[in-house]
């Protein structure tokens, strides 16, 4: 595992990707600092963290895309199935070796708000507990970046698709007052959800029987459900939404309270990614 | 040292591997030959832990791939098809990575490169960017790959494909230096070089096991040397008439071959090929007729091969009476590939 970690890193430090990324990172944390700590006069540095948190959408994925489609691309992924490591210490050394890349900016960023303290009176529990959860957050979305990239071996297409569910769930904050609140509503998309579910078993395990049955088990239980508790459905689809959104756990941070649950939350996410991402490079031994 | 045990692997519902058996020993090159397509790479890809097979099982030293993939797989060392190279590397930082994936730390690490790298010959373009290299380099840095940490068994997928001749010489020299202290397991479709680099054969087609022996058994056994072709100067029916006379020979087919010379293309029943050609020639120098050519057919590889692949009587078919061979010169020089 080390020694993957320690290559994808000097890959990482070789090439332009650590260096662009963490630049932009920079400038996206400075321009919030800019507008609120120095032009506005707010104390509060968890403000300039997230004013431009959506910048993740496009850097995360930026940063994962290659990760695993490169190594599909150039064929080298026949070398790491050959080695005698597992697919899991591949997944993880990756991981964390992007964890080290989006670490290094971060290690800038935790001298601003002692450099505020000096000029003025800053909580500086909150502006950690607030860059800890920035750091957790944008781990759990390397995560899911570090999937879409074990899907397939062509980069843009992982980049492309990590932009557009990273924005999805930003934004299905605010699209959940728009989306149907009734108990039908809710059921139409859990069934969608089902399908979907389905979709990726089948793609992951290719086992076409195993992905009906479990679609048509799950849709079943939620047919169940309804007929006998249509009120729990009420409203379930927007609290869905919300609840699954992880950009809106970081403003819990952002407010002042370290929440446990959302450190919890984000640790579950990035274990679920990443044993799918194990998965789906074992399943490439099963074709 | 390796044994595969009716291994199976299906794409869908096509059988790539089917039911393949077979045991490798220690030391010796072993070349794995097959047309393209017949599950040469499927298999060592399998043997290398790179593929899961739809059933059957592969042992490493009584390791089983499947099982202890970690042990198993240190005792083996595999270049595929595509040598699996980071470009933008360099060789030493490519090893130094494998190496320590293999498990080698510190010291023993850096002396397995310095040693590999003695072994392949790239001492010299250690420090150059890996897409800077030529393809031979390039092979030559995945073969070192395959051989540090110094594994028992060494796997090689079509090693000397897209190399120029100049390369295709070393590189099996290379896998002939290997072959003193490693076993050595290298697929090809190209006969000549399997022939002239291997000492066991494994025929594989359409997944199965056509024959496995040394090349001269295969030969010996398959297919006997049968055939002479002879020139000389004399019109046919004086020459039918002398071929007649001559014990050992069963038929002859005599045809013109152009200013005023005849080829006669002879078949025997007899066991020791050489003593017909004493015959003929005998017979010749008895009437004073100058023999201008006399080459023996030997059964090649090819012939083996096309025989097992296709359940066709491939020998003794289109030979070109190319060699002006003495007689024991063996038309069997067949260079070049066999794309089936």
């Amino acid at each position: 595992m080390t020694a993957v970690w320690k290559h994808e890193l000097r890959t990482y430090f070789n090439s332009l990707t650590a260096y662009v990324f963490g630049a932009f990172l920079l400038l996206a944390v400075g321009l919030g600092a800019l507008r609120y700590n120095l032009q506005a006069a707010v104390s509060n540095f968890e403000f300039a963290l997230s004013y431009f948190s959506v910048v993740l959408a496009v850097l995360v994925p930026i940063l994962t895309m290659r990760v695993i489609a490169e190594e599909r691309k150039q064929k080298t992924d026949q070398l790491l199935y050959s080695l005698p490591i597992t697919t899991a210490q591949v997944v993880v050394g990756k991981y964390l070796a992007l964890l080290a890349v989006y670490l290094v900016p971060l290690a800038l960023v935790c001298l601003y708000p002692l450099i505020f303290s000096r000029y003025g009176d800053v909580y500086l529990p909150a502006s950690y507990g607030s860059i800890l959860a920035f750091f957790v957050m944008g781990a759990a979305l390397i995560a899911l970046g570090v999937f879409l990239s074990s899907l397939t071996d062509n980069q843009g297409f992982a980049a492309g698709i990590g932009v557009a569910v990273i924005l999805f769930n930003y934004y299905s904050v605010s699209l959940s007052e728009y989306v149907s609140a009734t108990a039908f509503g809710s059921l139409a998309a859990i069934c969608v959800l089902i399908i979907v579910l389905g979709a990726l078993i089948r793609c992951l395990t290719r086992h076409e029987n195993l992905a009906w049955g479990v679609c048509t088990v799950l849709m079943l239980g939620a047919a169940a459900a309804y007929y006998f508790q249509p009120a729990a459905f009420e409203g379930l689809l927007p609290e869905l939404m919300s609840g699954l959104s992880l950009f809106e756990r970081f403003y819990v941070f952002v407010n002042g309270v370290f929440d446990w649950t959302g450190i919890v939350y984000y640790i579950t996410v990035i274990v679920f990614f990443l044993f799918l991402s194990v998965q789906s490079m074992e399943k490439r031994r099963y074709n | 040292m390796i044994s595969v045990e009716h291994l199976t692997k299906c794409y869908d519902t096509f059988p790539a591997v089917d039911d393949l058996s077979f045991e490798i020993g220690e030391g010796h090159v072993y070349g794995f030959l097959g047309p393209n397509g017949a599950g040469k790479s499927t298999t060592m890809n399998i043997m290398a832990g790179c593929l899961s097979a739809t059933s059957g099982r592969v042992l490493i030293d009584g390791l089983d791939i499947f099982e202890q993939p970690g042990p198993a797989k240190r005792r083996i060392g595999y270049l595929p098809e595509q040598p699996p190279l980071y470009l933008n590397e360099t060789p030493a930082e490519y090893l130094r990575f494998v190496g320590e994936a293999k498990g080698l730390r510190g010291a023993a690490l850096e002396r397995q490169i310095d040693s590999v790298s003695e072994q392949t010959k790239i001492s010299d373009v250690r420090n150059r960017r890996i897409s800077a290299l030529s393809k031979g380099y390039r092979q030559r840095v995945g073969i070192a790959q395959a051989l540090l940490g110094n594994p028992g068994v060494i796997i090689l997928d079509e090693p000397t494909v897209g190399l120029d001749p100049i390369q295709i010489v070393e590189i099996r020299d290379l896998i002939r230096d290997l072959g003193r202290t490693h076993t050595v397991i290298f697929s090809s479709h190209i006969l000549s070089e399997v022939r002239t680099i291997c000492d066991q054969i494994l025929m594989i087609n359409k997944g199965k096991l056509v024959a496995f022996d040394e090349p001269e058994n295969l030969e010996k056994q398959l297919l006997a040397p049968n055939e002479l072709i002879l020139t000389t100067e004399m019109d046919g029916e004086e020459l039918g008439g002398l071929l007649a006379g001559i014990e050992f020979i069963s038929a002859a087919e005599i045809a013109p071959a152009g200013g005023g010379r005849i080829t006669a293309r002879v078949r025997t029943a007899h066991s020791d090929i050489y003593e017909v050609s004493r015959a003929v020639f005998c017979a010749f120098a008895a009437k004073g007729v100058p023999l201008l050519e006399l080459a023996l057919k030997k059964a090649s590889l090819e012939d083996v091969f096309l025989e097992l692949a296709d359940g066709s009587a491939g020998a003794g078919e289109e030979i070109p009476p190319d060699g002006l061979g003495e007689p024991g010169g063996e038309v069997d020089e067949h260079d070049g590939g066999m794309e089936a």
